[in-house]
């Protein structure tokens, strides 16, 4: 039974929560006890919120049972759902360490405000979960509390940096999880696993809350089994935030589900620079397959180019450092965060840093620092910003021809823990296909379209206009509608 | 792009890191594969583009400024390492 009910999307949740068919402890538990039952191999959460989950399950089945005596009380529109939450968001209260011995004893004392606004809908927090430390890396093997397992094969990575989150989802400990996309982050993971993953335009979720690592680039996205419950999540978390100074002031229209079932009228770009030399033969298979199946449900395909797309890869590894090395300035150990004790500022700065940081943060920020440093800004940064602008300017060509552009996530399926760990620029590498949405601003939605013969997942992502989330999500749902990748779930 | 081991030691100072000798090498070696892979920006004529230095700059807009509550001291100084008299405790700065 158990099991069952945790493999229950949020919709189908809802759908019995209303009906009066389960209640909000019951799915609770369930969720508490697998978590208890597989997170010890999966390692996918950090903090397990029991006490507070339980207790936000309660107080859910008490509003549900008075909305179910006088229905003209109103009723949060996410009521009693369980929700995993990166380790980078903001919970009140609830240690959050980033995946960083620095944050290892860190309460924030405020709730991120896409937290607050799931909260304010009536979700209930399972925990906090695991991630590449600062949300730097792709496969989670930089989180200083031990890396995730892939759901689907334990000696492979679940991607990252919101590994936790998605593998989360993938072994249902949690019917939806948060995550967050700086270059990738939400997408990849989600590819890896095998669950549904949406990054949002930039601007469109606000990052106040979020611990900041690429300020330009970093948007909150969530992890869920469709896309119809990721619109759900949006709907609630999205709009503008007058605490957060990029916050998007654009109105939040509708997401989720909007009855068309084919794609007529649809235009599907296709980008040659995504289908490269050394991409796995079977990723390309599948995404073809899957661009394929759209065009038999009436969508047009078109070949397109967004050339600039090889340079991707240099930019954001000189803008995301640079913007990191500003953005973890602020540890020093002596606000909040590791302190290593010496007889002077300049010493304790130095020494907690040096102790607090693991391997993958300090090269960026070595890297950021020097693109930053006199004599070398515009050589670097400078270059990297402008070429930015051709990234930008190539989606906003492609844009006036196609309504979504369809695209491999990663050049593989998951790969074994230890494949890329001495060499970075390889790790790096991992990224391409991602980096461009998140120079571009535009949102990117992932979805499976397949398994490879090793019996991993297989994603495909669409990138569509800024502030066009609807059309990603009703594609995806429309997709959803006629294959069912998205139902398998890994075994045990 | 090659760093000497010298602008390695003067990044991680720039940078407020203490780091080993053995990190000290494997940066110098790691960066520079990094920055020789960057290189290939040079190759684009941007002497015409504009820098992008965020997304939204076109619709950030001024809001009134109207003073609000924010947090707490208590709030403030509970994550402090050391703290003291309401106030972060380091040690003299000046002579």
């Amino acid at each position: 039974m158990n099991t069952e009910l945790t493999g229950l999307t949020l919709t189908q949740s809802l759908d019995l929560l209303r009906q009066g068919q389960l209640s909000s402890l019951e799915l609770t538990r369930a969720c508490l006890e697998r978590i208890e039952a597989r997170n010890p191999a999966l390692n996918a959460f950090l903090t397990v919120t029991t006490g507070l989950a339980l207790q936000q399950a309660e107080a859910a089945d008490r509003t549900w049972s008075a909305w179910r005596k006088d229905s003209s009380i109103s009723l949060p529109p996410l009521l009693g759902l369980p929700l995993a939450v990166k380790d980078v968001l903001a919970v009140k209260d609830v240690r959050c360490t980033c995946g960083s011995r620095i944050l290892e004893n860190f309460i924030p004392p405020y709730s991120a405000t896409a937290v607050e606004r799931l909260l304010a809908a009536g979700v209930v927090i399972l925990g906090k979960t695991n991630t590449d430390e600062f949300a730097m890396g792709s496969s989670t093997e930089n989180s200083a509390y031990g890396p995730t397992r892939n759901p689907w094969d334990t000696s492979r990575v679940p991607g990252g940096s919101s590994g936790g989150s998605a593998a989360a989802v993938a072994a249902s400990l949690a019917p939806a999880g948060l995550g967050t996309d700086t270059g990738g982050s939400v997408r990849q993971p989600a590819s890896f696993c095998g669950v549904t993953g949406l990054k949002p335009t930039y601007g469109r979720v606000s990052r106040y809350g979020l611990v900041a690592y690429g300020s330009s680039l970093d948007s909150v996205g969530a992890f869920a089994h469709t896309a119809e419950d990721i619109a759900l999540l949006l709907g609630q978390m999205a709009g503008f935030d007058r605490r957060d100074a990029t916050s998007a002031n654009v109105p939040v229209p509708q997401f989720g589900p909007d009855g068309r079932a084919g794609f007529k009228g649809l235009r599907v770009g296709v980008p040659a620079e995504y289908f490269i030399k050394g991409i796995q033969p079977e990723v390309e298979q599948c995404v073809r397959a899957a661009i394929e199946q759209f065009k038999n449900l009436g969508a047009e395909v078109k070949e397109i180019s967004l050339p600039h797309t090889e340079f991707a890869l240099p930019v954001y590894y000189l803008i995301a450092p640079a913007e990191a090395s500003a953005n973890l300035a602020r540890y020093d150990g002596i606000r909040f965060g590791l302190r290593e004790n010496a007889d002077s500022l300049g010493e304790i700065y130095r020494l907690s840093r040096g102790a607090g940081f693991g391997p993958e943060v300090k090269r960026r920020i070595m890297l950021g620092t020097y693109a930053l440093s006199a004599g070398y800004y515009d050589a670097y940064y400078g270059q990297a910003q402008k070429v930015r602008t051709l990234i930008k300017r190539d989606f906003e060509l492609a844009f006036e021809d196609v309504d979504v552009i369809a695209a491999p996530v990663a050049p593989t399926t998951a790969f074994r823990f230890g494949d890329h760990s001495e060499d970075p620029l390889a790790m790096y590498l991992e990224d391409v296909f991602t980096l461009p949405a998140n120079l571009g601003g535009v949102p990117g939605l992932t979805f499976p379209v397949g398994f490879d013969q090793q019996g991993l997942p297989v994603g495909m992502q669409l990138m569509g206009p800024h502030f066009r989330e609807d059309i990603l999500l009703q594609s995806a749902h429309i997709y959803q509608q006629n294959s069912d990748w998205h139902r398998r779930y890994p075994q045990a | 792009m090659s760093l000497t081991l010298d602008e390695v030691k003067h990044i991680a100072d720039l940078a407020r890191l203490q780091l080993t000798d053995e990190e000290m090498q494997r940066y110098q070696q790691q960066l520079s594969d990094i920055l020789d892979y960057a290189a290939r920006l040079q190759q684009l004529d941007t002497s015409q583009i504009a820098p992008t230095a965020n997304m939204l700059v076109e619709r950030l807009a001024l809001r009134p400024d109207e003073a609000a509550h924010g947090l707490g001291l208590a709030d403030l100084l509970k994550n402090a390492p050391q703290s003291e008299q309401r106030q972060f405790r380091v040690p003299p700065v000046l002579e």
